[in-house]
């Protein structure tokens, strides 16, 4: 059944009876082409494009949990592209590009509100920085604006300018950056794969990943017993080195924790997603009020969805010193969620070593905002056995091979990206 | 939630006092292959359980210790002063 303004009408007059689940829940078959594990938006996505862009329709996505249960309802939803390096800009920008139109392409409205995405820089050095940045995004045809204090204060009124320590100098803002509604991107992409005909199979979780005499991967064994597949997709951020263990591959991942937090509903007050250059902490305000924000990971390797109260009270400190007006609202609700910390700050979208293993992995900090780029360049790697133009540098190899695409400039150290 | 860590000079402080350095492995020899240093210095066993990490008692001592605890429950089993392993491995 297809959305619109007509259906909302009809299923009104008939007092909401006729309708139909958003997707179906099936049993799994004994074969697929593609069984991607993992039912989170990567995955999700992933399906959707192979589907919809790649004419695979007999895919099985496998999730443990619910549709909905991991980082893909966990994150701080916010989506931009004001990246610097060659390796990211092209795909982040492709990914905003598809989010620009996502809602009429699986007919969902999954609230995509390009508020503005507003970094701050503290001192002379991060303005240069950001400028650099800036053109580095425009020689990419992305929007990038450099804005001075005068102009900040007439847009930002709020904000701590004169902090002793880190007054706020400049910004760097990408209109069209902004946020998503997370929740509806999984439903959304869980129906449009759906409706193309995809087995998306909740509360199965796999066990065991089988292999032929040649090595080549020929199913899964999960609770619901053996799935047979041409080809395996792992889309498991935040569990990568567990599932890729299954297949005997130890990855440059280390997994950390990192929480997020909303607080009561306040009348409109923060109208972009602002993000503070002098610690690592955004924030922006939900439509229905809240103001969403987070900060660092708690720094130690933890596979616990939940935080250290030391995160807590340093997320806190962060946000009371860039808007002094924080302090006078409550916190609602924290959570947090774990992520795959690849060892140069980037994620990986690639085969494996392994035939017919695909890998989708180390997302950091940063998947929510890449999950249709995401899934539209594992699709094509999966179809085609080859790389998206935008993601060929996402590579597995790229470490020992020394072509690390290290955004923060921070080298092999996991927690601190 | 490893919210105090026992520090062997120390003794119990809090998490703030140190900074952590990721997982205790033990550095290759210096003419070890490329493919070792390669695993050293990139890839990782990250396993869900039982855990062997570098933490700095950056606010203390200044001693790097290996605090062995589980990544899921965050249950602490021991601290220990990183040089007194490496003693025992010579």
């Amino acid at each position: 059944m297809r959305y619109s303004a007509y259906s909302i009408i009809k299923q009104a007059l008939s007092g909401n009876r006729l309708w139909k689940p958003a997707w179906r829940e099936p049993e799994p078959k004994s074969h697929y082409d593609v069984i991607i594990v993992g039912g989170g938006g990567h995955g999700l996505s992933t399906a959707y494009y192979l589907a919809k862009e790649f004419g695979i329709t007999n895919i099985a996505v496998l999730e443990k949990g619910y549709i909905g249960s991991g980082n893909v309802g966990r994150n701080t939803t916010i989506i931009r592209s004001n990246y610097l390096l060659e390796g990211n800009i092209p795909f982040y920008e492709f990914s905003l590009k598809l989010w620009e139109g996502l809602e009429q392409d699986f007919n969902y409205n999954a609230m995509v509100s390009q508020r503005g995405v507003m970094m701050l820089a503290h001192s002379d050095g991060q303005r240069d920085a950001y400028a650099r940045r800036g053109n580095a995004m425009r020689m990419h045809g992305v929007d990038a604006e450099l804005l001075d204090r005068k102009q900040l204060q007439a847009l930002m009124p709020y904000l701590n300018y004169d902090h002793a320590r880190f007054p706020i100098l400049a910004g760097l803002l990408q209109k069209r950056g902004g946020t998503v509604r997370h929740d509806a991107v999984a439903w959304g992409y869980a129906r449009g794969a759906d409706m193309h005909g995809v087995d998306i199979i909740q509360h199965c979780e796999v066990n065991a990943i089988r292999r032929d005499e040649q090595g080549r991967v020929t199913g899964v064994d999960t609770n619901k017993g053996f799935i047979g597949c041409n080809k395996l997709a792992l889309a498991t951020a935040g569990h990568s080195s567990e599932t890729a263990r299954m297949a005997g591959l130890e990855l440059p991942i280390e997994t950390h924790v990192l929480q997020a937090f909303v607080s009561e509903g306040i009348k409109p007050a923060i109208d972009h997603v602002i993000v503070y250059g002098a610690g690592h902490f955004y924030i922006s305000q939900s439509d229905k009020g809240g103001l969403v924000f987070g900060a660092d990971i708690d720094y130690y390797s933890s596979y616990a969805q939940r935080g250290n109260l030391a995160t807590v009270e340093h997320t806190m400190e962060e946000g009371v010193s860039l808007i002094p007006g924080l302090s006078r609202a409550k916190v609602l609700r924290s959570w947090g969620g774990v992520m795959d910390m690849s060892m140069d700050g980037s994620p990986i979208i690639d085969r494996t070593p392994i035939d017919n293993l695909y890998l989708n992995a180390g997302w950091c900090y940063g998947g929510f905002k890449a999950t249709p780029a995401s899934g539209f360049c594992f699709a094509h790697l999966i179809a085609k056995n080859e790389s998206h133009h935008v993601s060929r540098f996402l590579r597995l190899d790229r470490f020992e091979r020394g072509h690390m695409i290290d955004e923060a400039g921070k080298g092999p150290q996991p927690n601190i990206h | 939630m490893a919210s105090l860590i026992t520090c062997p000079h120390c003794g119990t402080r809090p998490k703030e006092e140190f900074s952590i350095r990721g997982t205790a492995l033990s550095r290759p020899h210096p003419t070890a292959s490329e493919e070792d240093w390669h695993a050293y210095v990139y890839l990782r066993e990250n396993p869900k359980g039982r855990y062997q990490e570098y933490w700095h008692h950056a606010g203390g001592c200044r001693r790097f210790l290996i605090v062995d605890r589980d990544n899921v429950t965050h249950d602490v089993f021991s601290v220990v002063d990183a040089a007194a392993i490496g003693r025992l491995s010579e």
